[in-house]
């Protein structure tokens, strides 16, 4: 897949709000850290070193054949514009840190975006799986595949005792990050989240906001994933988290309900302002899309604009981020001009009938 | 008391956080606080690495001892990394053991690895030669009795009996043999 495709593509097949409990699941992710063996790890790379690294995984992914998203492409971080590698943070393809890597680093990743890589970021590789609503299983027997793979052709670092090692301790032994993107919002708005992310730090599960550089968490997004990685199975700590994953579903639809029934004025009122609001303004930040989308995307689960698509929803969530917009204008914009821009591409996205996601880039 | 992060503005934000049974007591001045990656909620407001952090720092009284340590493999120091949190190459493993494995019991719950392996040299042999061989139920990927039987060997040569004695019950679990019934000692 060409870079340019994937820069102006509208995101990965993981945004196609399918699969189980889309409802409230946005995606599925597993992530696994490794490193080479013989070679430091990446905060004690040299730049030589760090493209030895980079140049060997690329010679491991040339042996390798295409899994079932075709091959995985490996594109030098170094070769990228500081715009680029942020529309990519934006696309979950790389992290903030890893875009901002001044040593040799590169991403590789597969054509639906379902399989990547990240090299040198914080680990010499971070393997991602990423797939769309509750499957948290298939997403672990992909990165485990690849794993398997790309273990015949490196050497991992690995001890008997500790499992894989790793830069970070709290990384070691399966090296494996298991994750759900949620969309709560109805748990949000009758102010059960905290409770609930309290309960769970509790039995090791770590709650985010995601998008958010503070405390918020825009559109309600959150990233739930497990904390330990030590001393336990990679199924069991599949399990685990799958089971907590389930009951936050149980809870959210059991919340949107009671709002359904009880508020159900407010709620459509809520979300007709929202649609009315992203199709015909003007100007709109960042946040405020966000925010709204949260709110349509809700109207949409409970299926009070049949007229809107949910993987509309979910392609303009990535799609509405800073670089992104900047990208798809072809040079950088002020503040101001991004805000006219990100309205004009929503309320296009919007208007179209919402036809099936186009193949080729956007006109 | 100083800030955990920066380690130079007072600290004046103090968070108390349970994680599995282990209390840790974060402080941080106001702009760490502000800057770190605030989790939405309140009880859980901290990345791992700033709790890593205020785990790492050295005692008072040990700090000396510990700050000397040095990776002979890439340099780093136990110092460095009691400020990083960030480990320089496979070989600190070894030289930060006696640090290390309680470190991990506390932020891990656990010293001790039970998921997969990487692939045995033996399998890439295969797998270059085009044939497939799935790991037995219950095994880890690539896991065979030949690889683990010279490990076993190895264990015990090295007088390693902890590792010897779950490298015996994972080849008993291949060979088909229960080693749950046997009890753990
Ligand atoms: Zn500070
Ligand atoms: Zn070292």
């Amino acid at each position: 897949m060409s870079l340019e495709r994937l820069l102006r593509g509208q995101g990965g097949s993981w945004l196609t709000a399918s699969g189980p409990a889309a409802d409230v699941v946005v995606s599925s992710r597993v992530r696994l850290a490794r490193n080479l063996r013989r070679h430091p790890f990446p905060p004690r790379l040299t730049p030589a070193e760090a493209q030895r690294v980079v140049d060997e995984v690329r010679g491991a992914l040339a042996r390798l054949g295409p899994g079932p998203g075709g091959r995985l492409e490996l594109v030098e971080l170094q070769a990228l514009t500081p715009l680029e590698r942020q529309v990519l943070v934006e696309r979950h393809l790389i992290s903030p840190q890893h875009a901002a890597s001044e040593l040799p680093a590169a991403l590789a990743v597969d054509e639906r975006e379902g399989l990547s890589l990240m090299v040198n970021e914080e680990e010499h590789l971070r393997l991602q799986s990423l797939a769309p609503g509750l499957q948290l299983q298939a997403a672990w027997e992909a990165a485990d595949r690849l794993d398997d793979a790309l273990a015949e052709q490196l050497d991992f670092a690995f001890d008997e005792r500790l499992g894989y090692l790793t830069t970070c301790p709290s990384n070691t032994g399966t090296g494996l990050r298991v994750s759900a993107m949620m969309h709560l919002p109805a748990l949000v708005h009758s102010n059960q989240a905290g409770d609930l992310a309290s309960a769970l730090a509790r039995v090791g599960v770590v709650v985010r906001g995601i998008y958010g550089e503070g405390s918020k968490a825009h559109g309600n997004l959150f990233q739930v994933s497990n904390q330990i990685t030590l001393g336990r199975s990679e199924g069991e700590l599949l399990e685990s988290l799958e089971a907590v994953v389930r009951q936050l579903v149980e809870r959210e639809r059991g919340a949107r309900e009671l709002l359904y029934r009880e508020h159900r004025v407010e709620l459509e009122d809520r979300v007709g302002r929202a649609y009315g609001i992203l199709t015909h303004a003007y100007a709109i930040s960042s946040e405020e899309a966000l925010a709204l989308l949260s709110t349509l995307r809700l109207g949409v689960d409970l299926q009070l604009l049949p007229q809107v698509r949910p993987e509309v929803c979910n392609e303009l969530m990535v799609a509405v981020g800073a670089a992104g917009v900047q990208y798809r204008a072809g040079r950088p914009l002020e503040p101001a001009e991004r805000d006219v821009r990100r309205a004009a591409m929503i309320r296009e996205r919007l208007a179209s009938r919402q036809a099936p996601r186009a193949p080729r880039g956007e006109a | 008391m100083l800030c955990q992060r920066c380690g130079e503005r007072p600290a004046t934000v103090h968070v108390t956080r349970i994680v599995n049974g282990v209390k840790t007591e974060i402080h941080l001045c106001p702009a760490c606080a502000e800057s770190s990656e605030m989790a939405l909620f309140a009880p859980s407001p901290f990345s791992i690495h700033n709790l890593l952090g205020g785990l790492l720092h050295p005692q008072p009284e040990a700090g000396r001892a510990q700050a000397e340590l040095r990776c002979p493999a890439c340099g780093t120091t136990y110092e460095e990394f009691a400020r990083t949190s960030f480990l320089g190459c496979e070989t600190c493993y070894t030289a930060f053991a006696p640090q290390l494995e309680p470190l991990l019991r506390r932020i891990q719950g656990a010293d001790r690895h039970r998921g997969k392996r990487p692939v045995a040299p033996g399998r890439r042999e295969q797998a270059a030669a085009g044939g497939t061989a799935p790991a037995p139920d219950g095994a880890s990927a690539g896991e065979s009795l030949a690889e683990l039987r010279r490990q076993l060997d190895e264990a015990v040569r090295q007088e390693e009996y902890e590792r010897a004695a779950l490298l015996r019950d994972r080849i008993r679990a291949l060979e088909g043999r229960d080693p749950a019934g046997r009890g753990a000692g």
